[in-house]
């Protein structure tokens, strides 16, 4: 056994102050025949085995530090400075708790204000929370906030959205019962249909959801989505890319209630999708309805400044049934990785991220227009996502640069039927020119074969 | 602001223009024209040096009590210590790097350890079958109540409105009945502190969706009348929760299926060991039983011929309850707990967590009034209305702590209990960490008798003292402002 440090003799010093025989009697009050099972479990391994164990099952993967990777779709492989795990492995930050205890930690409670603060800079927002889970779960709870907002049941979401956010919203409004309509992406550019989202909020919808920039890579028209929202009443939520937003308008600027995202291109490994990070901002004047842990400023006895968890009265340990959200938790170390990431590498970074990203994306698109075959399904500015007519299903494509040693795209067709032989590529400052010429070359060749 | 008013200044404090390092290769292709209409023109972050974002890091992070730091017994939190294999196993670049949208052929080590895990959560909960998707425990709460109302509206059954959840329950749990579109009906406990079965009897009936309950329930006591409140319950035709905030205490010691409940969740930064990281991320596995496997969350992870893949194709799914596939950094991390461990590893586990809670109830009863005089499992609910009759409140007596080098346990919670002091141990401390921190409370206890305000006007010496949490409530400054603003 690992990681219990009284021995034998301490446990039998320990069983008379208790005054019990063994540790077993302890157990007196579990019904007897479900009574200590015998698990079917296998033994315990030294630290040199597991780790061995490990290493192989992850050898049995190929990574996309190994091999170029074209895959974006709402999880993007951006570099991370090596001070963001540096300070990640910090045992003061790795292990300590949601800080009830706020005199002894004022470096975690420092950090979310810190974090709060630059989410809502890059939104443009008045108020970010603490974080949610993941981006989709953060749309999720916006949603709910939003029908709390206006008291109102409809939910209207654009198909530019990521699916498995719709996926996710769809899930958490089964239980009130929240009616939720779909408008489509236009064929031509990709952008969420203008007459489609008027038709949609005719009926006293509470909220507009679109993505910025949308699942296609697309930059949806912020303000004109905004006008439409709220001359119908609804609030206007945006699903960003936090990395877009070194370089696109902020959607705070252009009209937008709330605005949430994956923070995961902030510093964050891509670990088959987790643990990842959702951001959550507002306007000033919902705070009090914003689900999740909110750090405020305050002085302590002595006047100086210091960090606390506030507006607690939201919360489910003080209102329970009456919470806001029932989350407790928010994804505080993630959440710091990010406030590290942009701290180190500054708006003047981030700003280069998004240009290289841009830039490359560009490229790549240019030179797979320009092949026989393949051709851009949208006519829209993108960010560094472009969706592609290939000559070839895309299983089969994947499966030929797999061949190659390279990992291809998004196949769009797995959620879109109008896009059964589109794929959707992503080029991030990770993708060198070489790689892209290497996917390029690649594609000539599938689509004579 | 005066700088000797500021343990640290803020990152934007610290800010000139220019100060940045880069990081980034050079551009390395034609650059094209950038969306004009689109750009945004200006971006206010900071800027400031790598010496001196390391220095602002290290400097907060001294400011934090962690496991890795101090004895941290914050009852219901399961803060043991969490090993630091784990930590090198996730970043294994074939973990940390991999694309949740890789083709499933790349990805067959990754399947496998979730599909192991599952087998594994399954074993233990008694209950077959696994989602690993949600992201936290109360994800899990909110996956597990969402399907109970799937099975009861698969079956015709929508009438059934109400949720009964017990009044020590975690605030987790009515929140969670409310979003599902439950009304809750609070259950009270017996003078035993167990679920009243009598109270259980008058409020099921066929208007019950369920029962969420939590076992060992947040008083640290093993719910006596278990089976027989699960019997009502299902005669009912209702299903049982169980949350598993508390299963460090159960490890080999019972299963929750075999204890009458449908559904449970777990939470892997407790159980199993995964650092809580200032307040998450944690992951909220959670198991099911036979009847309900159909709703699980979509993808599961199945094993066909080919090797392991994700099951989409479950009609009656209640859909996803997160992107992707949950947390799987942290399911790294468990499994290589768990398989650490093993069998013998995490049968004793429980067992020495529960001799600890066990130890500092008998080392502080006769000091702390005890509420519910019982045998407890892997924490000890003490209440401080002793020293509170004395002058020195509960809240008193966790700043105390903090001056003497311990983390605070959990106070005021459970809400039955006044003046509640929730201490959890957890197995991975000593006989000696306990002795320290068992004088620590006595002494408190002493100075609540007899020099109060050492204790009322505690802590004295951490960072800040207490905090004006009122102030920060009534005018919210949720973010830094430029002075110019």
């Amino acid at each position: 056994m690992s990681y219990i440090p009284n021995t034998e003799q301490d446990q039998r010093a320990m069983l008379e102050t208790i005054g019990v025989e063994a540790i077993e009697d302890l157990f007196d009050v579990v019904p007897e025949q479900a009574r200590f099972p015998r698990l079917g479990l296998p033994a315990g391994m030294s630290e040199v085995e597991v780790g061995q164990l490990l290493q192989d099952m992850a050898a049995e993967n190929v990574h996309v530090r190994q091999q170029a990777s074209f895959l974006g779709a709402g999880v993007y492989h951006h570099y991370a400075p090596a001070v963001v795990d540096a300070i990640l492995q910090r045992g003061e930050f790795l292990t300590a708790y949601t800080p009830y205890q706020a005199e002894v930690s004022q470096g975690t409670l420092t950090t979310i204000y810190e974090f709060q603060t630059l989410i809502a800079t890059l939104a443009g927002m008045e108020v970010a929370n603490a974080s949610m889970y993941d981006g989709s779960t953060a749309l999720a709870e916006a949603v709910l906030m939003a029908a709390r907002i206006t008291r109102r049941d409809k939910v209207v979401l654009s198909q530019g959205v990521h699916p498995e956010y719709c996926d996710v919203v769809r899930t958490y409004v089964q239980g009130l019962e929240l009616p939720v309509e779909e408008v489509a992406y236009d064929a031509t550019t990709g952008l969420t249909t203008v007459t489609d989202v008027e038709a949609a909020l005719s009926d006293e919808p509470a909220c507009l959801v679109v993505g910025y920039p949308n699942f296609f890579g697309g930059i949806e028209d912020l303000a004109a989505m905004a006008e439409l929202a709220h001359e119908a009443g609804a609030l206007l939520i945006t699903v960003v890319n936090p990395i877009a937003l070194g370089l696109l308008k902020p959607p705070g600027s252009l009209g937008a209630d709330i605005v949430v995202g994956e923070g995961q291109p902030l510093g964050v490994p891509l670990q088959l999708g987790g643990p990842y990070l959702g951001m959550f901002a507002t306007r000033k004047k919902h705070m009090r309805q914003m689900p999740g842990r909110l750090i405020g400023q305050t002085t302590d006895q002595d006047g100086r400044r210091g960090y606390v968890m506030t507006l607690q009265a939201r919360e489910q340990h003080i209102r329970r049934e009456k919470a806001t959200s029932n989350i407790c938790t928010n994804e505080a170390l993630v959440a710091l990785a990010s406030t590290i990431y942009l701290a180190t590498m500054g708006g003047s970074g981030l700003r280069r991220a998004a240009e290289l990203c841009y830039h490359k994306a560009h490229y790549a698109a240019d030179r797979i227009e320009s092949l026989d075959g393949y051709e851009l399904v949208f006519s829209t500015p993108f960010f560094h996502e472009f969706a592609v007519r290939l000559p070839a299903p895309p299983r089969d494509v994947n499966a030929a640069l797999r061949e190659r040693g390279m990992m291809g795209g998004y196949d769009l067709g797995r959620r879109y039927n109008g896009l059964k032989d589109a794929m959707l590529f992503c080029v991030t400052e990770m993708n060198t020119r070489d790689q892209i010429d290497d996917l390029v070359d690649a594609l000539v060749q599938i689509s004579i074969r | 602001m005066n700088r000797d008013d500021v343990l640290e200044p803020l990152l934007f404090e610290n800010s000139k223009p220019g100060r940045a390092d880069d990081y980034l290769p050079k551009l390395d292709v034609p650059e094209a024209p950038l969306p004009g209409e689109h750009v945004r023109d200006d971006l206010p972050l900071p800027e400031v040096s790598e010496p001196d974002v390391v220095r602002h890091f290290t400097r907060l992070s001294q400011l934090n009590f962690g496991i890795d730091t101090n004895f941290y017994p914050l009852g219901s939190c399961t803060m043991k210590y969490n090993p630091k294999i784990n930590e090198a196993t996730a970043r294994l670049p074939g973990f940390a790097w991999l694309h949740p949208y890789q083709d499933e052929s790349t990805i067959q080590g990754a399947l496998r350890l979730m599909h192991e895990l599952q087998e594994i959560l399954a074993e233990i909960a008694g209950l077959p079958a696994v989602t690993l998707e949600p992201a936290a425990g109360a994800h899990g709460e909110l996956t597990g109540m969402l399907i109970i109302r799937a099975y009861h509206v698969h079956n015709g059954d929508t009438h059934r409105k109400y949720v009964l959840v017990p009044d020590s329950a975690h605030g987790t749990n009515p929140a969670t009945a409310t979003m599902c579109g439950y009304e809750v009906i609070e259950i009270p406990s017996d003078e035993r502190g167990n679920m009243d079965p009598e109270a259980i009897e008058a409020a099921v009936n066929d208007e019950v969706a369920g029962l969420m309950l939590t076992n060992p329930s947040t008083l640290g006591l093993f719910e006596e009348h278990i089976c027989e409140i699960t019997e009502m319950v299902h005669e009912a035709g209702g299903l049982v929760y169980c949350d598993g905030a508390n299963m460090n205490a159960l490890l080999g010691v019972a299963r929750q299926g075999e204890l009458g409940c449908d559904v449970l969740h777990y939470n892997l930064h407790k159980t199993f060991s995964t650092p809580h990281g200032g307040g998450g991320p944690g992951a909220g596995a959670t198991a099911v039983s036979e009847t309900l496997e159909p709703f699980l969350p979509i993808p599961v992870v199945a094993r066909n011929a080919d090797g392991y893949c994700f099951d989409f194709d479950r009609p009656h799914s209640i859909g996803r309850v997160r992107a992707f596939y949950g947390n799987f950094g942290n399911m790294v991390r468990g499994y290589t707990y768990i398989r650490r461990q093993g069998r013998g590893g995490l049968e004793a586990v429980s067992r020495n967590a529960v001799l600890n809670a066990n130890y500092l109830r008998a080392k502080l009863q006769d000091t702390y009034h005890l509420p519910y005089d019982r045998s407890c499992m892997h924490e000890v609910v003490l209440s401080g209305k002793r020293q509170a009759e004395q002058g020195a409140q509960t809240l008193d007596i966790a700043k105390r702590l903090l001056d003497l080098g311990f983390h605070a346990p959990t106070i005021y919670f459970p809400l039955i209990v006044e003046e509640a002091l929730m201490i959890e141990p957890t197995e991975t401390e000593s006989r000696e960490t306990l002795d320290a921190f068992a004088e620590a409370m006595l002494e408190i206890a002493r100075e609540a008798a007899e020099t109060p305000e050492i204790v009322t006007e505690a802590p004295h010496n951490t960072p800040v003292s207490r905090l004006d949490e009122v102030t920060a409530a009534r005018k919210p400054n949720l973010r830094w402002n430029s002075a110019a603003d």
